[in-house]
């Protein structure tokens, strides 16, 4: 039982950071049809600059972090119009070897920058275990779930509630539709890799505080694809469930079963997803069939 | 004439060349038989493959641990990887009978992921992590893992793969591969079977990039699992795209390229690790930021890649000093 409240925090913690890394990812795609690669590098450039700002400058948490978000945002949209704007429209080959393209000059970038040695920022969320009935559990990873939580609420009410969320929405929903209504496409897709660099940032935070700032922390891109297939592409609520799930998943195989079984057992359900309910649990069903 | 001096440089090269350069030689020849196959996938028949790197691993695995461990012939054990890795290409290719375009790309990444798993977990077969020492290929009394008796390998096995391939597309087989990329319903109306065209496009696609891999691990005299990450396969893509998607001279010369830069700037930082050791610290990272910006530059700038910039270079000289060809309209 112990064990179970243990893997249960761990994961649902692992989780809410994927969760925060798919949702950038689902907003970029549910914007211009762009599934991005460099969605783990997002994250580690968000580490490595938070660290910059707290450690090499030496700001306070609350501006290094906000800092770090304003940074991120003008690299979102910078390369948005750098790199993917000449390419609306091309084959998905394209689009995904250019998001791929990306992915290397942004870790290179962070490398040559900081070198490969691992750091460490002054932590903000909390440390040290917490009792939690007679289970010993990390406090950081405890302090995510709601952190996560609360943002990623945040930004369900923004697709919600804001004009520019509103605009997003509709592009995804019909593009025809939202040109005709007077909404700039080149604008709203400015702003779904601006929001989705920034989620980034804000995952790769949390992420740096709990493993420390390594160049590991760029793995979660890979890790993003179970998720987002297994909530669905498109949906919100489906990065959220999809990144808890996974998450849950990763660490009751790694704690009961082992074997480096933590591994794999995302990719395994990628596959069950993909062959049984390609459009995930939440996404809409237009996928195309064969 | 063209081709006859070409392939005379290539039989004077190795007579000429350094060990350096005939070393990068063998890498492009395996590297262009591996562009090759995936160029068959993805460039022919359309269907956009991650999992480049775990069919290499397939192909490597096989051939070394059959010579190892069952001590066939190098010659059957590399013919057996191929059709092993074609066996294991059809079966991830299977959910592209249910899925397209990027669900299809994101299940080769998860097929890559498994692999790799299968391949570090299943010590008892592959040695884990442990690096596999593959025992020397040998012809005639002559070791074939040299450079220099490794070349002939290459560039004959490299050269019949192109052969091949380029006859496949003058086939019905190869037509109706790029039948079904172009529009695979209109495939399917005109009398192509599509299910069985992409698998029989995963099974030649994945033989040759199971060949890549068995003479990786023949050259290479040993094996270990990081030389088949995710990271090889994009390498890979990275070759027919800088190539030219769907081209034959597109996969040599992507090959060539994308094998040649990290190599010529590694140069560059041994030229300068004794004035400006700190530039020279820098080399990795500008490796591989080179290595995304000429992807992007590609994609942003010629899609088609460098067999289209070699087009454009011979029609300019072709046609000069005119601007066109009579007869074709601007």
């Amino acid at each position: 039982m112990d064990q179970f409240l243990q893997l249960t925090v761990a994961g649902l913690g692992t989780g809410m950071i994927y969760a925060l890394a798919a949702v950038g990812f689902v907003v970029i795609y549910k914007a211009s049809d762009v599934i991005n690669f460099a969605q783990g590098d997002l994250l580690l450039f968000g580490t490595y600059l938070v660290f910059f700002f707290l450690v090499q400058v030496g700001l306070p948490w609350t501006a290094g972090v906000l800092l770090t978000m304003l940074v991120a945002a003008a690299i979102g949209l910078a390369v948005e119009r750098t790199v993917l704007r000449p390419l609306i429209g091309e084959p998905i080959i394209s689009m995904i070897m250019v998001t791929i393209g990306l992915s290397s000059v942004l870790r290179a970038v962070v490398h040559g920058i900081w070198g490969p040695q691992p750091r460490t920022f002054p932590p903000f969320l909390p440390e040290g275990q917490v009792m939690l009935g007679s289970a010993v559990v990390s406090a950081d990873r405890l302090v995510a779930i709601p952190l996560a939580l609360a943002l990623l609420g945040g930004l369900a009410l923004f697709f919600r509630r804001t004009r520019s969320g509103i605009a997003m929405r509709a592009i995804a929903d019909d593009q025809q539709a939202a040109l005709s209504m007077g909404i700039s496409i080149p604008r709203v897709f400015a702003t779904a890799w601006a929001l989705a660099a920034v989620t980034a940032a804000i995952g790769g935070i949390m992420l740096g505080n709990i493993v420390g700032v390594t160049p590991n922390v760029a793995q979660i891109g890979l890790r993003v694809f179970p998720v987002v297939i297994l909530g669905g592409l498109d949906s919100i609520r489906g990065a959220v469930v999809g990144g808890a799930i996974i998450g849950l998943l990763e660490f009751y195989a790694g704690g009961y079963i082992g074997h480096g079984l933590n591994l794999i057992v995302p990719y395994v359900v990628l596959i069950v997803v993909l062959m049984v309910r390609p459009y995930g649990l939440f996404g809409r069903e237009i996928i195309e069939r064969v | 004439m063209r081709l006859g001096l070409f392939m005379g440089a290539l039989l004077v090269f190795p007579f000429l060349a350094s060990p350096y350069w005939l070393n990068l030689a063998n890498q492009i020849a395996i590297a262009t038989i591996g562009a090759l196959g995936l160029n068959i996938l993805v460039g022919y028949t359309g269907q956009v493959s991650l999992g480049q790197g775990a069919f290499m691993a397939v192909g490597a695995y096989t051939s070394a641990l059959l010579t190892l461990r069952l001590g066939l012939p190098w010659g059957v054990s590399i013919v057996a990887a191929c059709f092993a890795t074609a066996a294991v290409g059809v079966f991830f290719g299977l959910p592209s009978l249910r899925l397209k375009g990027l669900y299809l790309a994101i299940s080769t990444l998860a097929a890559q992921e498994i692999v790799e798993w299968v391949v570090t977990h299943w010590t008892a077969l592959t040695g884990g992590v442990e690096a596999v020492v593959v025992p020397a290929p040998r012809l005639f009394g002559q070791r074939l893992n040299t450079d220099f008796g490794f070349y002939w390998l290459g560039i004959v096995l490299a050269g019949g793969t192109a052969l091949f391939t380029a006859n496949l597309f003058r086939s019905r087989i190869g037509r109706s591969f790029v039948a079904v990329r172009d529009q695979d319903i209109a495939a399917s109306v005109i009398g192509v079977n599509v299910f069985g065209t992409k698998l029989l496009a995963f099974a030649t696609s994945s033989f040759f990039v199971g060949l890549a891999g068995a003479l990786t691990a023949y050259y290479r005299n040993i094996i270990s699992w990081e030389r088949f990450t995710f990271e090889t396969s994009i390498l890979y893509l990275a070759m027919i795209i800088v190539g030219g998607l769907g081209t034959i001279r597109g996969s040599l010369f992507g090959a060539a390229l994308i094998t040649l830069l990290p190599a010529m700037i590694g140069r560059v930082g041994q030229e300068l690790q004794g004035s400006a050791p700190a530039i020279a610290a820098l080399l990795p990272s500008v490796q591989q930021a080179v290595f995304g910006i000429v992807i992007i530059l590609f994609l942003v700038f010629e899609p088609e890649g460098l067999s289209k910039l070699w087009r454009n270079v011979k029609d300019y000289f072709y046609v000069w000093p005119f601007a066109y060809r009579r007869g074709e309209g601007r």
